[in-house]
């Protein structure tokens, strides 16, 4: 009886959902077909095939400069934003001392201040400091913006991760920095591994802050991309863009293989 | 468990024997000194005292919130004292970090290291202490073989049940000799059968181990079964503390009367008379025994309440009234009628309404030559004076405390 109108409905969900997924994808995916154009011009739908764009990208001095530019930078800053961001959530979730929630919402701000805003900000402090335009000065700002990936995603496993571990630890002659390595460590490496790599992510393609602090002699991908789009439109940019793609559809979906990990029981 | 002594680390291991404590008994395994322990403004802890003798196993009883948890953790260390000493093995730990008092600690949910197998997790002590790889692998398959769980020490905590999790957590905290050994509810998580088979499990290998023991529950029956003596915790303070059979049969407050076992309990006025007294209410009296008033320094003319358990009571003919006078000389009797007769099997439970509407208990062994009673029988229910216990009623438990309603009195 209910299923006589519960059909029609389910169908009008799915229909709903597949739209919507059809929306958020598309303008996404879009670029994968012009990629393989064999025409000079960046067109939708494509001419022809050819795979001779993304010979470019790979024999063009420019474009092959921004991929190792924007990997060392991304690689760093996954390294320096994990590093910091796992003892800052150890330090708000296990830690106890007064205004912890501020310094909480402090690391957080990132995620809600304007990238814009944090872009200024920076771009005159580090002009200042001499380190705008350079491989640290970019690394040191897209730490900042990626710490709070990381503190997200290992509190989570803190939270989840039974305390009495710890104290079994220690009731078992484990000081604090074994406890760490041996129990703690361990059971929140999904957490920080995911945390890992959103921070790579967010510096990948990370373009609003990038634009301000590259130079000429040193520029990333996708300030690379967005320097050539405003110049010629040439395909390149559409098989430099299916490949940035595919580096952070890979990384998401290791995220998420990653996170499966059993951490405790 | 077998009788012979187990020979875990009775063979000297370098690293984790302690040659240099040489053994004790007179010196206390643990002395607690006023330890106190406030979170803000209310106190969970509130001045607690006790010393516990080498190779004792001492309970910490009391319902959710009495302190006994709290006084645990700060034993391990977990919890900073906000006053008060603990002193373990004759050394002042009041300010140690938990993993340099060498105590071992058991969780209500196991804590096993789930990223680690049984032996490891055995051997994690052990390896925190640079024992060598050798005596390593030794004590952790003997420690393995007191809790009788040889072969699955490659087994992950998931693959294991909740009882052999349990048994590895305790072959884990013994394993490395600790001065304590502290248990915090850890047969909680397990159904009754395989509770009460590990409450003597824990209980054997403790003795034949001679660990000196701290067990917290709130279990009653538990409490009574494992212990050699019982601290009842009451508003973060030892209400009283003893063996099972003092706390029994010789409660010094209708707190302790009422958490141990069932009771009966008639309240009243008590008046010296004596060496004894008389407990009186309304129109009726009993007499209280020497013993009971000389335990309880009571003034006369004060509340106070006389606590009988209900295997201690007999039920007579209500007419008979020379048949309670000959079944002893020293004999109390109070009016009841019958409400309820539960058969339990070996015991006979009848529930009775006094002549004031209070409830009673009274349990009777099945097969012994006592009458069955009906429901609307009306009796008389007598007891020997010496089986009364008096204890006091204090301003706070004069309304709310027994499972009687209060009486109120003109």
């Amino acid at each position: 009886m209910t299923d006589s109108w519960r059909q029609p409905r389910r169908l009008l969900l799915l229909a709903l959902g597949a739209l919507t997924v059809f929306f958020l994808m598309a303008p996404t995916l879009v670029v994968v077909p012009m990629s393989f154009t064999a025409s000079n011009a960046l067109t939708f739908p494509p001419e022809g095939f050819s795979t001779r764009w993304y010979e470019k990208m790979l024999t063009d001095r420019q474009w092959s400069t921004g991929f190792v530019n924007s990997a060392q930078v991304a690689f760093l800053t996954a390294i320096l934003a994990t590093a910091l961001g796992t003892l800052a959530a150890l330090g708000t979730i296990r830690g106890r001392f007064p205004g912890r929630s501020a310094v909480n919402a402090l690391i957080l701000s990132p995620l809600i201040v304007p990238v814009i805003i944090i872009a200024i900000g920076m771009f005159s402090v580090f002009v200042r400091w001499k380190i705008a335009g350079s491989f640290v000065g970019l690394v040191l700002a897209h730490t900042a913006l990626a710490v709070p990936f990381v503190v997200v995603n290992v509190a989570t496993s803190l939270r989840t991760m039974d305390r009495n571990l710890e104290l079994a630890a220690q009731s078992l002659g484990a000081g604090p920095v074994r406890t760490f390595r041996r129990i703690t460590l361990p059971l929140i490496l999904p957490g920080v591994l995911a945390g890992g790599l959103f921070a790579f992510i967010t510096s990948w393609d990370e373009v609003v802050v990038s634009i301000f602090l590259t130079s000429a002699r040193f520029r990333t991908l996708p300030v690379e991309m967005w320097e050539q789009v405003r110049q010629v439109v040439d395909p390149t940019v559409a098989a430099v863009s299916t490949t940035l793609l595919a580096v952070t559809t890979t990384l998401l979906v290791l995220v998420f293989v990653v996170r499966r990990q059993p951490a405790a029981r | 468990m077998s009788a012979t002594r187990c020979p875990v680390g009775a063979a000297g291991g370098a690293a984790t024997d302690r040659p240099d404590r040489p053994d004790r008994p007179d010196r206390p395994a643990l002395v607690l000194r006023g330890l106190k322990k406030s979170f803000g403004d209310v106190p969970a802890v509130d001045g607690v005292d006790l010393e516990v003798r080498q190779g004792e196993f001492i309970t910490l009883l009391g319902p959710s919130g009495s302190g006994k948890t709290t006084t645990l953790r700060m034993i391990a260390g977990f919890t900073r004292q906000s006053a008060g000493t603990i002193e373990i093995d004759g050394v002042d730990m009041s300010h140690v970090p938990p993993h340099r008092r060498d105590v071992g600690m058991i969780f209500q949910n196991y804590a096993l290291f789930p990223h680690m197998t049984a032996a490891m997790n055995i051997a994690f002590p052990l390896e925190m202490r640079q024992a060598s790889r050798s005596e390593i692998k030794r004590r952790v398959a003997e420690a393995l073989a007191l809790v009788k769980l040889e072969g699955l020490g490659d087994r992950y905590p998931r693959q294991l049940s909740g009882g052999q999790q349990q048994r590895i957590a305790f072959a884990r905290a013994v394993v490395f000799h600790p001065r304590l050994l502290l248990m915090d509810e850890p047969l909680g998580a397990l159904d009754k059968k395989l509770r009460e088979a590990l409450q003597l499990e824990v209980m054997h290998i403790s003795r034949q181990l001679g660990a000196t023991v701290i067990y917290v529950t709130h279990d009653q029956e538990e409490a009574l079964v494992i212990s050699d003596r019982i601290a009842i915790f009451s508003r973060g303070r030892i209400e009283q503390l003893g063996r099972g059979e003092d706390l029994y049969d010789r409660p010094v407050s209708l707190f302790v009367a009422d958490f141990i076992g069932e009771s009966n309990i008639l309240r009243g006025r008590f008046e010296r008379d004596g060496d004894g007294g008389w407990l009186t209410l309304d129109d009726s009296r009993w007499r209280v025994g020497a013993a009971a008033t000389a335990r309880v320094a009571l003034d006369g003319d004060r509340a106070a309440a006389l606590v009988v358990r209900p295997e201690r009571l007999r039920i007579v003919d209500a007419d008979d009234a020379g048949a309670v006078a000959t079944a002893a000389p020293a004999v109390n009797s109070v009016e009841a009628s019958v409400r309820d007769v539960l058969y339990l099997g070996s015991t006979r439970k009848y529930e009775l309404t006094l002549r004031d509407g209070q409830a009673a208990t009274v349990r009777q062994q099945v097969g012994g030559d006592e009458r069955a009673w009906q429901p609307g029988d009306r009796v008389r229910l007598a007891w020997a004076v010496d089986d009364g216990v008096l204890v006091p009623i204090r301003a706070a438990e004069a309304v709310s405390s027994g499972d009687l309603p209060a009486r109120t009195r003109a």
